[in-house]
């Protein structure tokens, strides 16, 4: 096996940095460029979006629902069951519906847009696209970046509110708190605040899941192999990006007010 | 830059990891004429082509297509230029994702501005040329390596692009699929008088190239005649290490006393 000097190996890091950096300028600065592939974008979001709800609707609602059993068991220590609906509501709103709606878009779909555009990039497909005057810029990336950005946010409404539900079925179900008293503990806990931050990150969240996976497709070398590494690297990266960013994006919107 | 000029190269070098590939190579395409680029596999041969499409950019020299220095141009006066310029790529690299038709009608599509029906029955006319109009509903994966060809051949020449280059059109196809190959480029040079670079290993491939012409009577290739006069203008262009060391017609070629060149060719 080849060793790499440390020296190389940070010099790819900020060149692969520069690249995505550059790739993703471009991604928003041709939503403002004709051509512009709307048919692209939302065929893109009929994948993204349709293809992605059974995946959020379960993880969703299974972390709701985990979620209330394990405080509602704490919180009954001190007596404090009924608070188990302004916990969930709370979580799922403002952290666990946007970040693990990204996490499973991003293995679902930074993966699916790697490999797709990967196998276009070690069979010429992308340089034949350049060379019939196309800009895969903005043919490939852009209406995936769109698109992805766009159906986050409602997957993550979705993710949220099926928590909630997920919350209710073992709240009532389980441990038998009142239906009524869960709801309106759920809904009079969330303030605007919690709701903006909420609907923000998914937004950051779709535009790194897409530019990160073209940005892996796009320099996808070496044949099959290469493709399959990209893949990888794609759903990784996006997936600890997701979890970075999450943490700056909270400070930064607690910091404002938020 | 001469209007009867269609690509020139003057002194370009590229590199590749630290590797020299192209060093230093000047050469000149006529309008209406075909070059035939030889070498030993990592010559430099495919990097030509995509230099002159502007795919890649040479790290000295210049490098004017159509009367365009690419090497000065920004990616999206590119796509302008790349209009006029037809390229069959060594693995096809047709849109798996595309049926045949849309391969092929892709960039008339691109246009926008052309109606549908001029798109179809340009993409049947470029799909008869190459005799696959059959496969119009095809997938890419449904057909032969040597269909595919042909089908990135109709892709090229649909919009009757000035210029066309040619990356191993018949790399790894048998005899007879790569005959009738090469009569369709011959028959695409003597009917629209198309300037092209044409990469290949197939020494046999040049010099059908240079004795032959298309019929159009017939509708097939035919050997010249001994002492015929045809408009055919088809040279060769041989590099090594880089650089070229040879630029000429096919009886020069012939003729030529260095040893390299003699061994390469017999």
């Amino acid at each position: 096996m080849e060793l790499i000097s440390p020296v190389d190996y940070v010099k790819e890091s900020v060149q692969a940095v520069q690249d995505w950096a550059e790739l993703s300028g471009q991604a928003i600065r041709n939503v403002f460029k004709k051509p512009r592939y709307v048919a692209d974008m939302v065929y893109q979001a009929d994948i993204i979006g349709v293809g992605s709800l059974p995946i959020v609707v379960l993880t969703g609602f299974f972390t709701g629902a985990v979620l209330a059993l394990q405080t509602s068991d704490t919180l009954a220590r001190f007596g404090s069951s009924s608070l188990t609906g302004q916990v969930v509501s709370l979580s799922m709103v403002r952290e666990l519906g946007p970040v693990l709606t990204g996490l499973m878009v991003a293995g679902r779909n930074a993966s699916g847009m790697a490999s797709e555009l990967g196998s276009m990039k070690v069979t010429e497909q992308i340089d034949a696209m350049r060379a019939l005057g196309t800009d895969p810029g903005k043919k490939l990336v852009t209406p995936r970046v769109s698109a992805t950005v766009f159906m986050m946010f409602f997957l993550s409404i979705i993710s949220d509110l099926l928590g909630l539900i997920g919350g209710f079925f073992v709240s009532y179900f389980m441990i038998g708190l009142d239906a009524s008293q869960y709801w309106t503990m759920t809904y009079q806990s969330l303030r605007n605040e919690d709701v903006t931050m909420g609907l923000v990150k998914p937004v950051l969240f779709g535009f790194i899941i897409a530019s990160v996976g073209c940005y892996y497709g796009l320099s996808a070398k070496g044949g099959t192999q290469g493709v399959g590494r990209a893949t990888t690297q794609a759903v990784v990266a996006a997936s600890v990006l997701i979890l970075v960013v999450d943490f700056f994006i909270t400070r930064l919107l607690m910091g404002l007010g938020l | 830059m001469a209007r009867h000029i269609a690509i020139s190269f003057e002194d370009v070098s590229i590199s590749f990891e630290g590797n020299l590939v192209l060093d230093g190579i000047s050469f000149v395409l006529e309008r209406g004429e075909t070059k035939i680029l030889f070498g030993v596999a990592g010559a430099g041969k495919s990097t030509i082509l995509k230099l002159a499409l502007g795919l890649l950019k040479p790290d000295h020299g210049s490098i004017h297509v159509l009367g365009h220095d690419v090497t000065q141009m920004r990616e999206e006066e590119l796509f302008q230029l790349r209009r006029q310029i037809g390229m069959v790529f060594q693995e096809s690299a047709l849109f798996d994702s595309l049926k045949v038709r849309e391969n092929v009608a892709y960039r008339l599509i691109e246009e926008k501005d052309i109606p549908p029906e001029e798109v179809e029955s340009r993409v049947r006319e470029a799909l008869r040329f190459v005799e696959l109009e059959r496969t119009l509903e095809l997938m890419p994966s449904e057909l032969s390596g040597g269909m595919r060809r042909r089908v990135a051949i109709a892709r090229a020449i649909v919009t009757q692009p000035e210029i066309l280059l040619y990356d191993s059109p018949t790399g790894g196809l048998d005899p007879i699929t790569s005959t009738r190959i090469i009569e369709l480029i011959v028959k695409q040079r003597d009917v629209y008088k198309t300037s092209a670079l044409m990469v290949t290993h197939r020494l046999q491939d040049g010099f059908i190239m240079a004795s032959h012409h298309f019929d159009q009577q017939s509708g097939h290739m035919v050997e010249n005649a001994p002492g015929e006069k045809t408009d055919a203008n088809t040279s060769f262009l041989i590099l090594r290490d880089g650089k070229v060391i040879f630029d000429g017609a096919a009886p020069e070629l012939a003729h030529n006393t260095d040893e390299y060149i003699k061994e390469y060719i017999s």
